[in-house]
């Protein structure tokens, strides 16, 4: 019996060739190195975690590091003080209020005020009382018990086609004219800078009017809402739409983007319109900054903020990033200048903010994102 | 003992059956408690998942039912049907060319398929829509020879849509299927089309009445594992401008700070996730494949060669799906590479690679040792509740990463402030966030998400080992702890290296989690990409997706000489 069982044992064998099918030793060999390697990493990750600086400030950022990088370089060259950023998109707040009493997080930077407005309600955001920051900033453009300020402001425009649009004037409510049927383009209705946008919509004229006003804008859409805002200008480029929603900024960096040059042939089929400069002025977001409720280094995060708010660190974000500095009389980069001059839209953020929900179940409401043809 | 061993054995019918009086054998409770642990930990993002669920009102249920449902339910199947069909097409199709018939380039062909397994999904879409775009090379080509200026001057296929996401999406997960059932024909195939050609039947009866019903539990295992995956994925498909239904659990989450409704759709998700994977167990269930005398197709069977216009069909079809699902995104990113190659090399890259193969291989690690357990005990326990936890445990894998993440942290970063506060009040030393603060979440999340690649190999890797090797294990005197070390575990190493290799490039692709989880100082290669992406500038990581690729190209070549001869 036991003998048969052996037999059977080795009978069964899956793929009982000459050949084994694990090329033996070799293989083996390439496993072994490729721990080795991990072990070395590992080894590696372990020690820069514990390596930490005494004089730091540690940075919770929806902005991707790079694009705050020269203005955290000119920080770090005055105050001696160590920035580490640690760049996260979405669930930034869940992890923070997550972290608690432990979290490292000391000062959250965010774009949008749906973010920042979250981020205070969730509680994980202290109020900071500095003189030089509210100085700086514009009560509209900051929480007025200082949980939250403001850095820069975005403002959301149209772009259209030089050659196939030929007024130069326009307002949000006119984009359901039947007269853009099928010419209009943007990115997702579900994207955080357009239910900014709604929300103001819903701010000015109610749920009913706003939902009546999203299908209008639908059915004059050129196709599936897609891509980011840049793809829009792309679109007007290639002919497929006539007008696009997206914010300023981008338009600057498609004209001097070097190393992609056709991205400046997009940039220059297209010109920026104000919406509604003769009325309430153009939807403005603004992106921001927050000191977290368990910051450790608290002091340091609060000459961080004093610092951003300042003239020179508001000059470089108008010059690198092509946003609006918040601090009265900074400079704006001239080639954001030569759009045309911004009337913002005065309505409070804080309003904004609340009605982002209504304005995100209307895009769900209407199927916005399924486009034109449904 | 050994005799009742004996009879349990006797019939494969028989075996389906789990035989109460005989299931716990010497050494078994040890596995199932341990696997109980096990499953509960990965189960575990899950539980808050559904604790976060019972949180909501009917409100936003009701928004949920009347406006989202309706609309991006439809969708998401549509998608997941033709995402299936195509790449279960592809996939069978090409691994049985492959496997049967020899043609120009069939060598390189059959290892080149699983080429695009490296492209993670976002990469895929990314350089698909570059690729098909109005400034793409195709457009411009269409417009050089139509001498059109505007795209409103002819039709062009849109990659932005329902088809264009399904076809960008099977072209790199078809790979999946086509390795199931390479794998099988490898094993079964010679032997059964050896015996019906020696009775006359000719290709199309072959393919239909033979292979087709053979691949068929391999095919529906692919195609589960692809579709899962499309599950999971948000990059992609924010993208290319589809709204799924986890499209919409982020945005009831974030822009309508509804986390109990994002977390009841989530749900919701994984009911339709746990469905495939019963239909996928359903379909393997009804063929169990441990073929007595499974024989390796390569030693004895001759190829068929293809001549003429056959082999040209044949050559084209198999070099489509690489040229497709690699070649198009490769050629883009490679083309970035080439445009920023005088910034030079970033250095952090370096260190990013470094990371990812850190935290990839350790992962891996754990989760074939886990996965190996865990299927043994389900071959030992043969009890149902054992096999319902195992089969819980998989399905983080169609959980977005994001999710399974927030699912990790919140709890872990609970504990972790717990027992600082502990520590604190009771010695004055605070310990700070011990898990939370180490990377140790993001192998827990890589674990988590990717079980269902261990596990899954390992069943299957032990479903074609007799039972009666165990038995005969058993009856010279054996524990189970020693079947499994001295007489298993040297059967199954490729199926584990294979498992390993798996769990391995789906840990470097992995983005989402990680984003999430990472603790400060650490980027990845595929955070390292995000940073980029997020800004639009995709064109600058063109080297570091090009090191994604590449670091996945390694492994599959390995899998494919793990699981077939080298000669094949």
């Amino acid at each position: 019996m036991a003998i048969n069982l052996t037999e059977t044992i080795m009978l069964e064998k899956p793929n009982s060739t000459e050949r084994p099918i694990m090329s033996g030793h070799r293989t083996l060999k390439i496993f072994k190195s490729v721990f080795a390697v991990s072990g070395i990493a590992m080894t590696l990750i372990i020690s820069s975690l514990s390596a930490k600086a005494a004089d730091e400030v540690n940075i919770y950022s929806y902005r991707q590091a790079e694009l705050i990088a020269p203005l955290l370089e000119k920080f770090t060259m005055q105050t001696g003080i160590r920035t580490n950023v640690l760049f996260l998109k979405k669930g930034l707040v869940d992890r923070v209020k997550a972290e608690g009493v432990n979290s490292p997080a000391d000062l959250i930077l965010t774009v949008d005020i749906g973010r920042l407005n979250s981020a205070k309600t969730s509680g994980v955001t202290r109020p900071v009382q500095s003189a030089i920051i509210a100085g700086n900033t514009p009560a509209e453009y900051r929480d007025p018990s200082g949980h939250w300020f403001g850095v820069t402001t975005r403002a959301r425009v149209i772009f259209a086609s030089k050659e196939r649009v030929l007024q130069n004037k326009i307002t949000y409510e006119e984009l359901v004219d039947p007269k853009w049927k099928g010419r209009i383009c943007t990115r997702s209705g579900q994207h955080s800078y357009n239910i900014g946008l709604f929300a103001s919509m819903i701010v000015h004229h109610g749920e009913g009017h706003t939902e009546k006003w999203l299908r209008g804008v639908k059915a004059n859409l050129a196709r599936k809402p897609q891509g980011n805002d840049r793809a829009q200008a792309k679109a007007i480029f290639a002919g497929e739409c006539d007008l696009g929603i997206g914010n300023t900024y981008y338009v600057g960096k498609m004209q001097t983007n070097e190393k992609k040059p056709e991205q400046k042939e997009w940039a220059a089929s297209m010109k920026v319109l104000f919406p509604n400069v003769d009325g309430r002025g153009s939807h403005v977001n603004i992106s921001g900054m927050a000191m977290a409720k368990h910051a450790p280094n608290a002091d340091n995060a609060r000459k961080l903020m004093e610092f951003l708010s300042s003239g020179a660190a508001q000059e470089i974000y108008a010059e690198v990033v092509f946003e609006y500095p918040v601090k009265p009389g900074t400079k704006t980069s001239d080639l954001v200048r030569r759009f045309g001059e911004l009337i913002s839209d005065k309505l409070s953020l804080q309003t904004i903010a609340e009605n982002r929900k209504a304005a995100s179940r209307l895009v769900d409401k209407v199927g916005y994102n399924d486009g034109p043809t449904s | 003992m050994s005799v009742k061993a004996l009879n349990n054995y006797r019939t494969k019918r028989e075996n389906r059956r789990p035989n109460r009086s005989s299931v716990f054998v010497r050494g078994t409770m040890h596995f199932v408690v341990f696997t109980f642990i096990v499953s509960l930990f990965i189960i575990f993002p899950m539980v808050s998942l559904f604790v976060l669920a019972l949180g909501g009102d009917g409100e936003s249920f009701m928004h949920i039912l009347k406006n989202v449902l309706p609309r991006v339910g439809p969708t998401t199947i549509i998608l997941l049907i033709e995402i299936g069909s195509l790449a279960a097409f592809a996939g069978f199709t090409s691994a049985w060319l492959v496997s049967f018939y020899d043609f120009p380039g069939r060598r390189f062909f059959s290892w080149a398929l699983m080429l695009p397994m490296a492209v993670p999904t976002y990469l895929a879409a990314y350089g698909f829509v570059e690729f098909f775009s109005f400034t793409g090379p195709i457009q411009k080509l269409f417009r050089h020879l139509g001498g059109y200026t505007s795209i409103r001057e002819y039709w062009f296929f849109d990659i932005r849509s329902t088809f264009g996401a399904a076809i960008v999406l099977s072209l790199v997960l078809y790979p999946y299927v086509y390795m199931a059932v390479r794998t099988v024909f490898h094993f079964q195939g010679a032997r059964m089309v050896e015996s019906a050609r020696s009775t006359g039947a000719g290709r199309i009866k072959i393919l239909f009445r033979i292979l087709m019903p053979m691949a068929r539990p391999a095919i529906v295992l692919g195609v589960t594992l692809a579709l899962m995956e499309t599950i999971n994925d948000i990059g992609a498909m924010e993208h290319l401008g589809v709204e799924t239904l986890t499209f919409s659990v982020f945005s009831l989450w974030l822009n309508q700070d509804d986390m109990a409704g994002a977390a009841q759709l989530s749900l919701f998700l994984l009911i339709i996730i746990f469905v495939l994977i019963k239909l996928e167990r359903w379909a393997r269930q009804n063929r169990r494949f441990h073929d007595n005398s499974a024989d390796s197709l390569t030693s004895k069977y001759r190829k068929e060669v293809l001549t003429g216009w056959q082999a040209l069909l044949a050559s084209l079809f198999t070099a489509m799906p690489v040229l497709l699902g690699f070649g198009i995104p490769f050629s883009v990113m490679a083309g970035y590479a080439w445009d920023y190659l005088d910034e030079g090399f970033d250095p952090k890259l370096f260190e990013a690679l470094l990371t990812s193969f850190g935290f990839a291989s350790t992962a891996a690690l754990i989760t074939v040792i886990l996965a190996l357990v865990m299927a043994y005990s389900v071959r030992i326990a043969r009890s149902p509740v054992v096999t319902l936890f195992v089969r819980l445990a998989s399905v983080g894998y169609a959980i977005p990463g994001t999710i399974v993440a927030l699912g990790i942290f919140l709890p872990l970063a609970m504990i972790d402030n717990y027992f600082d506060s502990l520590m604190r009040h009771g010695f004055g030393i605070s310990t700070g966030l011990l898990i939370t603060g180490s990377g140790a979440t993001m192998i827990f999340a890589y674990v988590v998400r990717f079980m269902a690649m261990g596990e899954g190999s390992l069943e299957n890797g032990m479903q074609k080992i007799s039972p009666r090797v165990d038995m005969a294990s058993r009856s010279l005197g054996k524990t189970s702890f020693q079947t499994l070390r001295l007489v298993l575990l040297p059967i199954l190493k490729p199926v584990m290296a294979t498992a390993f290799l798996l769990v391995f490039i789906d840990s470097l692709k992995e983005l989402s989690a990680t984003i999430t989880l990472r603790p400060f100082g650490i980027n990845t290669l595929s955070t390292y990409i995000y940073d980029f992406a997020s800004r639009s500038r995709v064109e600058e990581t063109g080297l570091a997706s090009l090191m994604v690729m590449a670091a996945g190209i390694i492994p599959v070549i390995l899998i494919m000489r793990t699981m077939l001869d080298r000669r094949d």
